[in-house]
């Protein structure tokens, strides 16, 4: 195996793009280097992109955050204006193993991994967070939802990485919340993941609604029926109840020693609801 | 496959070594500098026996790589008595009886150093969860939770 640490995105994307076996990108490492520790793990090259100008950094625009690929769960919240504006993204980076996992993890690497219990995607996809994508071609941007497959798998191409994580401005009378459902309070793999972002208008009427569920499919479940089911409302009982019902319907999770198929639909929809009153109240609604 | 050559900076001293593209850096602590306070429990990142300071992040150092050290400033538990004069927290481990087999101390001790260093005066709280990643089969964990509760307040005292 060969290490490199390339000072440029150009360099990066050509090292990647020439390797001629597997090639794997570094950046917290936290999931690279259990996988390292497999007797199957065959590489022939890792990239650390973390010399590359701009992967450690959080930029805000006028009209978006931008999360660079090696930023840290634990740096996220310690940025008081990203905190503010996205505490659900932020809660939910924040659930990610232990304190020394937070130290060096990082959102596109959570993204990049693939799990279906992911804990920062849902957030991110509720968010209708970006993936900035760096490859031998230039540069690409998709929806985060568009990177994970299934299971481990990715779309990115060879020679390809993400360089950032863009999270568009919501406006003012946004607000966004994670939740999920751990067997134990800290430390674990989510059962359930449901991340909510809802803005309103000036009168608390719900105007636009994304709700994904996590850990209830391969993939991030968009559950658009149960959105559409609250736009319009203040998210009175039965707007809620409406809401939990197809975010259950939405779910199609498989039964392991974790949870049932039936376990994991209802807390989907408990969690739904749930989320649903935080992101309403931190969007400003009553 | 050749070495790769490392300069880094461990404990405040100046270090270098070589290393192969896939050693961790608990193993380069270990078995190239000498360094055998951070053990290896799972190698894996779920136990925190391996816990070392990295640019003032506590972090497993069997998920780091030896080569990524290069330019950055590690702390490990073999800096942090001042000489022979323990650090206020190891005092207190042995004061509360932190301590039995003491496989994990070395990793309690850097990951409750890197929260003290954030958190002066944390709640029962915040250290639980802080150290969530350091398992202890030993203690149960009450007398961890007191000693870094009394090193803190004893810290407090000295700087006011």
């Amino acid at each position: 195996m060969r290490y490199e640490r390339p000072e440029t995105i150009q360099d990066a994307t050509a090292l990647l793009a020439g390797a001629r076996d597997k090639a794997f990108v570094l950046a917290g490492g936290t999931d690279l280097l259990v996988r390292m520790q497999s007797d199957d793990f065959d590489a022939e090259l890792v990239v650390d992109i973390k010399s590359i100008a701009g992967m450690g950094d959080i930029v805000r625009t006028p009209d978006a955050f931008i999360i660079g690929a090696a930023v840290p769960c634990a740096a996220l919240a310690e940025n008081e204006a990203l905190v503010a504006a996205w505490p659900g993204i932020v809660e939910a980076a924040n659930l990610i193993g232990s304190t020394q996992i937070q130290g060096r993890c990082t959102m596109s690497g959570n993204l990049c991994n693939a799990s279906p219990a992911a804990d920062s995607v849902p957030a991110l996809v509720a968010a209708s967070a970006q993936a900035k994508i760096a490859g031998p071609n230039g540069t690409r941007t998709v929806p985060v939802e568009q990177i994970p497959q299934g299971p481990g798998k990715t779309s990115l191409e060879k020679g390809e990485f993400i360089e950032a994580i863009v999270v568009p401005d919501a406006g003012a009378q946004a607000g966004d919340a994670y939740l999920r459902f751990t067997p134990r309070t800290e430390m674990d793999i989510a059962v359930v993941g449901v991340g909510v972002c809802l803005a309103l208008d000036a009168e608390g009427v719900v105007q636009s609604a994304r709700l994904a569920l996590g850990a209830v499919g391969p993939t991030v479940v968009i559950a658009q029926d149960a959105s559409a089911s609250i736009i319009g409302t203040k998210l009175d009982d039965a707007a809620l109840d409406a809401f939990a019902a197809a975010a259950s319907a939405a779910s199609h999770p498989i039964d392991d020693k974790r949870g049932t198929v039936e376990f994991r639909k209802e807390v989907a929809g408990v969690l739904a609801r749930r989320a649903a009153r935080i992101a309403y109240t931190r969007a400003g609604g009553n | 496959m050749s070495s790769i050559a490392v300069s880094t900076t461990i404990n405040g001293d100046d270090v270098e070594y070589l290393c192969q593209a896939d050693e961790t850096l608990l193993d380069v602590l270990r078995n190239r500098l000498g360094l055998m306070g951070a053990k290896e429990g799972c190698g894996t990142g779920d136990c925190g026996a391996c816990s070392a300071i990295v640019d003032g992040r506590v972090v497993c150092s069997c998920l780091v790589l030896g080569a990524e050290a290069q330019g950055r400033t590690i702390e490990t538990i073999e800096g942090m008595a001042n000489g022979s004069e323990l650090h206020p927290l190891q005092r207190k481990f042995i004061e509360h009886a932190a301590l039995q087999c003491g496989i994990c101390t070395p990793g309690f001790l850097m990951a409750a150093k890197a929260l003290l260093d954030v958190n002066s005066s944390p709640t029962e709280e915040e250290i639980r969860y802080w150290l969530a990643g350091n398992l202890c089969r030993c203690t149960g964990y009450d007398k961890i939770v007191r000693a870094v509760q009394d090193a803190a307040q004893e810290m407090q005292g000295e700087r006011a």
